[in-house]
């Protein structure tokens, strides 16, 4: 316990957190503090393509274990079966209609990738290695959630087909196109090709995460004041139980494949994070009669600042202690 | 100078939809159209601002097409079908145009 919170409190002192917090503070006060569109835009592919490429880079430094498959398919398994347990918490904690439900639920077997990065850069200030390949792992658990949301839509009667088009643009959106590329980069130039852009991808990272946080905060508190009303209290307790029921599998998942202290804690991270980006823009093509509101608050507004400010030292401590990290 | 009357389409859809909508488009015979983005608005599901959206998928757009008014029945057919599900507006508006050859 002293650990988690010890680690809670660094992680709520850290610049990164203290920047979204600014950010959401800013918002709610109806400051005019804006990072620009393109900025913004900027700064995640920045993100992306650093944290792709560092973690190919320690593939190929590490060199490739049994468990990559191993964990690419529980990635795959997780990114699955999480929205048909949230969808059955959704039913006994919050009223939604079904298609509100499996929208919402969609989105918790998904993964956020900004949550991913921010406990990344914990894991690192902390000194606790993980796999370089969970940034595949990462991009593996984006899109099955989508096919379970729809899945659970079609037992209710309603027929919802994924069209060729939407799998297209999930399977090839710019996120996951730019984490694996880089990733495969950084797999094939190794040290050598680190060495020579190090000076861009690692000093300035931390940096420029703030100001994407910054940004983040000011997104996650526009969010919450315009779809403050839409949440009722079940709903957005979900928004906290969730996170911690999908980190209690990926701990599971993590332990059983036999990853590091660092693996486990990005397992739970990715089983316990919403997406916010891939998602949204899968359900209004899919299934659009479903509230945006209510996913993007909670998602946004709720589960995101949980995971980033008390979920990321809660997971890292708890994959500490049953990993004896 | 001589004009010629035409129609003037505009829809505004959800930014995950613009391909959809003009590949209908397209398909309807139209190949000529503007896409302008919407910086935001209000409307039955509450307000909306293109400030601070993380994902295209809550992003709007507009598209205009000018077309020869006998094409028009065609044009809304093709456009509704992709529309119809979606938040949005479509409006038909008559107006002219200097080179009726092009549209």
């Amino acid at each position: 316990m002293d650990q988690i919170l010890s680690l809670a409190a660094t992680n709520l002192l850290s610049p990164i957190i203290l920047s979204f917090a600014l950010g959401v503070a800013a918002s709610l006060a109806r400051s005019d503090l804006n990072i620009p569109e393109a900025v913004a835009k900027g700064m995640s592919i920045y993100l992306l393509f650093a944290i792709g490429f560092k973690g190919g880079v320690s593939v190929a430094d590490h060199g490739i274990d049994g468990t990559l498959a191993a964990s690419l398919l529980a990635g795959i398994v997780l990114s699955a079966a999480l929205p048909i347990v949230a969808f059955g918490l959704l039913q006994v904690m919050g009223n939604l209609s079904r298609l509100d439900a499996a929208a919402v639920a969609a989105h918790y077997g998904s993964i956020s990738i900004v949550t991913f990065v921010a406990a990344t850069s914990v894991l690192d200030s902390s000194g606790i290695a993980s796999e370089g390949y969970m940034v595949a792992v990462a991009a593996a658990m984006e899109a099955p959630a989508i096919l379970s949301a729809l899945w659970l839509i079609s037992r209710g009667g309603d027929s919802r087909r994924m069209d060729p088009e939407l799998m297209r643009e999930i399977l090839l959106n710019g996120s996951i196109v730019l984490l694996v590329g880089s990733f495969f980069i950084g797999w094939i130039t190794g040290n050598e090709g680190l060495a020579k852009i190090e000076a861009f991808i690692v000093s300035p990272f931390q940096g420029v995460l703030c100001l994407f946080l910054l940004d983040m905060g000011l997104v996650a508190g526009r969010g919450l004041r315009g779809g403050s009303g839409v949440l009722k209290p079940g709903v957005l307790t979900f928004g906290v139980v969730m996170p911690l029921v999908g980190a209690t599998f990926g701990c599971i998942v993590g332990l059983l494949l036999g990853v590091s202290t660092g693996g486990v804690a990005l397992f739970m991270v990715l089983s316990a994070s919403a997406s916010y980006i891939a998602v949204p823009a899968a359900m209004r093509v899919a299934l659009p009669e479903a509230n945006p509101s209510i996913y993007l608050t909670l998602s946004l507004g709720v589960t995101f600042p949980f995971n980033l400010t008390l979920g990321i030292p809660i997971y890292v401590a708890v994959a500490s202690a049953l990993t004896g990290g | 100078m001589q004009t010629h009357k035409a129609k003037r389409v505009a829809i505004i859809i959800e930014q995950v939809m613009q391909s959809r909508l003009t590949d209908a488009m397209e398909k309807a015979g139209v190949t000529g159209w503007t896409v302008l983005p919407v910086l935001g608005g209000s409307g039955d599901s509450g307000t909306w601002s293109r400030e601070g959206q993380v994902s295209r998928g809550t992003g709007m757009v507009q598209v205009l097409c000018v077309i020869k008014p006998e094409r028009l029945d065609g044009l809304l057919d093709a456009a509704f079908a992709v529309v119809e599900r979606h938040i949005g507006i479509v409006t038909v508006s008559d107006c002219e145009v200097l080179r009726a050859e092009r549209f």
